[in-house]
């Protein structure tokens, strides 16, 4: 017995049940189409987000105070205020896989021109900062050396600010604004980047010299953390550890003693941010996957029907010289038949799917090849997994109560 | 001397129904030459289609020993059976046991899809051959479910004649037809006869077995007469008796 045979057999006895089969099929299809789909989803918005954070610039490395394992420990003030003014310039001088740093302390809120006002962060950090998060100046000049060593009263403006203080379209080169109290005045425009991958609009802020938010603003001498880049990004792992290095010669931590202070790179920034989409994807292609199943045991169970229905064709075949075999197979084939036919228009509904997605709701999406054929193999192999018992039920009929069959 | 197609010796074969032990054949032994018609009678219960069914190596003996075509089956495994089936057997049911919504041809097509030495276009071709011998030649392509029981007993009998087998075995094959169609299937068989072929036609009507070369009755699982019959009346002839009859297979 050959299998084109077999196959023949199998596919007309589908065809003569064309709507039974299809309804089955559908199980199988948006089993399939949801898994892509969301896959297709989720690995887009994935992607979205790799690349705008390395649009921020890939090799930027993050150092925060406090320690990253003390997790929900409250920290106490001297952990969060260990990163100074000494540990920038010795990064300064003995890093060799960093090509830029910056120190960094922030504080929000109200910014004041004339009659307007708005509410914003400043940014107290050096020129490297401008490098390390991809910021340009479009107008005017960034502060120097100088400005940082006398506290200089100077800042630089980001598009929606100087929008928001200057409506009528005004440059905003020279003229003085009023920070918490602090009044400043405006050096230089930014370029407009938008917003990033979060959401958060990125020029929404002003940037100043450190020292003169520490000085001005703050009234503090600690640092609330450094910011870096590396050479490129293949040796930001090997910048990473050299700073911990020399953060933990300089904060004279033992070998066994726990960090006060963590580095972290655009990577890891990137997995943390990718972290809650994974888990997205993760669920709904669960979800999905379930559907999958579920056209599964629809699958069975139309087979179980099928089998019942075609005993007396079963006990016939078997009196004319078909083994248990040959009738395990014909009936597999069938399963199979119906969950890779299912199966293909699944794929064909879910890249459908997808495009409309994209195109009319507008969100990210990247169908993977590997999704496909994973949807592809599983609904396969559901087919062979539901269609083996049925199957197996009409192999092991006995010929002659099938062909008595009423 | 004709080769000995079947031959039974001593067979039993009992079922096990609750508790109980029924015993439907209790020591069957008889021998059928190539070439002969034979018709097995017997009342309701006699163990006919439990003899048929050994027989056509559908079902095995408790004991005994059955010898078809030379070869020893009754202890062949399942699968070795099937090759028996489908190579030795032709098989005729009551109920005709057509696939339904297919093709005459196709269905007579069915004993040698399962035979993988025989290619497909080969296939055809014996198939509407086994379908002239029969009468069916112009109606190749009519589904089973457009055909009339006699019609539809004729692509069986075709079905049967298709691989060639060494005997042919029919249960109650003219039960669900009327007289005509009856004679006029009995005449196939003849016909059939005349060819030479082996035929073992199993029925519980007594009238039957004057077409036949030879007559076994079965009681309570035993056989209780076996004659041979040199008067074989023309099943041809009774038809032409029957009132208003023309020549033939269509109505
Ligand atoms: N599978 C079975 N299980 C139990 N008993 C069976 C089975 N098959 C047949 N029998 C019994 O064996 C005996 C013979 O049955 P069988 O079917 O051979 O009779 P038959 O001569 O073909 O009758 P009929 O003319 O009504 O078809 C009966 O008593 C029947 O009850
Ligand atoms: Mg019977």
């Amino acid at each position: 017995m050959n299998f084109a045979n077999l196959f023949k057999i199998a596919l007309r006895a589908l065809n003569t049940n064309k709507f039974r089969g299809f309804l089955t099929m559908l199980g199988i299809i948006i089993g399939v189409a949801s898994v892509i789909t969301m896959l297709a989803i989720g690995q887009g918005s994935k992607q979205s987000i790799r690349e705008q954070i390395s649009e921020m610039g890939s090799n930027m490395l993050m150092i925060h105070p406090g320690s990253m394992r003390m997790g929900g420990v409250r920290q106490d003030a001297s952990t969060m205020q260990s990163l100074k003014i000494e540990d920038y310039n010795a990064i300064v001088q003995k890093s060799e896989y960093v090509a830029a740093v910056s120190p960094s302390v922030t504080s929000s809120g109200q910014v004041i021109y004339s009659s307007n006002n708005t509410p914003t962060t400043l940014y107290g950090v050096n020129q490297d900062y401008l490098e390390i998060r991809k910021y340009k100046v479009t107008d005017g000049d960034v502060f120097s050396d100088q400005d940082i060593r006398t506290f200089a009263k100077v800042c630089l403006i980001g598009k929606t600010v100087a929008d928001n203080l200057f409506p009528d379209g005004e440059s905003p080169l020279g003229k003085y604004i009023r920070f918490n109290k602090t009044p400043l005045k405006i050096i230089g425009v930014l370029e407009p980047k938008g917003y990033n991958s979060m959401g958060m609009d990125q020029d929404d802020l002003l940037i100043a010299p450190y020292t003169t938010v520490q000085k001005r603003v703050l009234a503090i001498n600690y640092l609330q953390g450094i910011y870096a880049s590396a050479v490129n990004e293949e040796l930001s792992p090997k910048a990473v550890e050299e700073i911990e290095e020399i953060l933990r010669f300089n904060h004279k931590i033992k070998e066994d003693g726990e960090d006060n202070f963590e580095v972290r790179s655009q990577e890891e920034l990137t997995s943390m941010m990718t972290s809650t989409t994974d888990l997205m994807t993760l669920l709904l292609s669960c979800i999905a996957g379930i559907s999958l199943l579920v056209g599964g045991i629809g699958i069975m169970n139309i087979m179980y029907v099928s089998v019942t229905e075609r005993t007396r064709e079963i006990g016939l075949r078997m009196s004319i010289g078909a083994k248990g075999k040959d009738i395990l197979i014909q009936f597999l084939i069938e399963a199979v038949l119906l969950s890779f036919v299912g199966g293909i228009i699944g794929i064909l509904l879910g890249v459908s799917v997808t495009f409309v997605v994209k195109f009319v709701a507008g969100w990210p999406v990247l169908i993977q090849p590997w999704s496909v054929l994973l949807s592809f193999a599983v609904c396969t192999l559901t087919g062979i997994f539901f269609g083996w018992y049925p199957a197996r039920k009409a192999a092991s009929l006995d010929p002659i109560e099938a062909i008595r069959y009423e | 001397m004709e080769k000995e197609i079947i031959k039974l010796v001593d067979i039993k074969r009992s079922f096990l129904v609750g508790n109980e032990v029924v015993k439907a054949l209790r020591g069957v032994s008889f021998s059928v030459k190539a070439g002969e018609f034979v018709t097995i009678m017997g009342t309701s219960g006699s163990g006919k289609s439990t003899l048929l069914n050994i027989l056509g190596c559908l079902d095995t003996p408790t004991s005994g020993e059955y010898y078809l075509d030379g070869i020893r089956t009754d202890s062949m495994s399942k699968d070795k059976r099937a090759d028996i089936r489908n190579s030795k057997i032709g098989f005729i049911f009551q109920n005709y046991n057509l696939l339904p919504k297919t093709t005459a041809i196709e269905n007579v097509e069915l004993p040698l899809i399962y035979n993988p030495g025989i290619p497909a276009r080969e296939r055809r071709k014996k198939a509407i051959e086994a379908l002239k011998l029969v009468g069916l030649g112009n109606r190749l392509d009519h589904k089973s479910n457009q055909m009339s029981g006699g019609q539809q007993q004729r692509v069986a009998i075709a079905r049967a004649l298709v691989n060639d087998p060494v005997i042919l075995l029919a249960d109650e094959a003219t039960g669900n037809l009327d007289t005509r169609t009856s004679l006029e299937i009995l005449a196939l068989f003849q016909d059939l006869y005349k060819d030479g072929r082996t035929i073992l036609f199993v029925t519980h009507n007594p009238e039957m077995s004057d077409f036949s070369s030879r007559t076994i009755a079965l009681r309570d699982g035993k056989v209780i007469s076996d004659t041979y019959n040199d008067k074989i009346k023309d099943a041809r002839e009774e038809l032409a008796l029957l009132p208003g009859t023309d020549d033939g297979q269509e109505r």
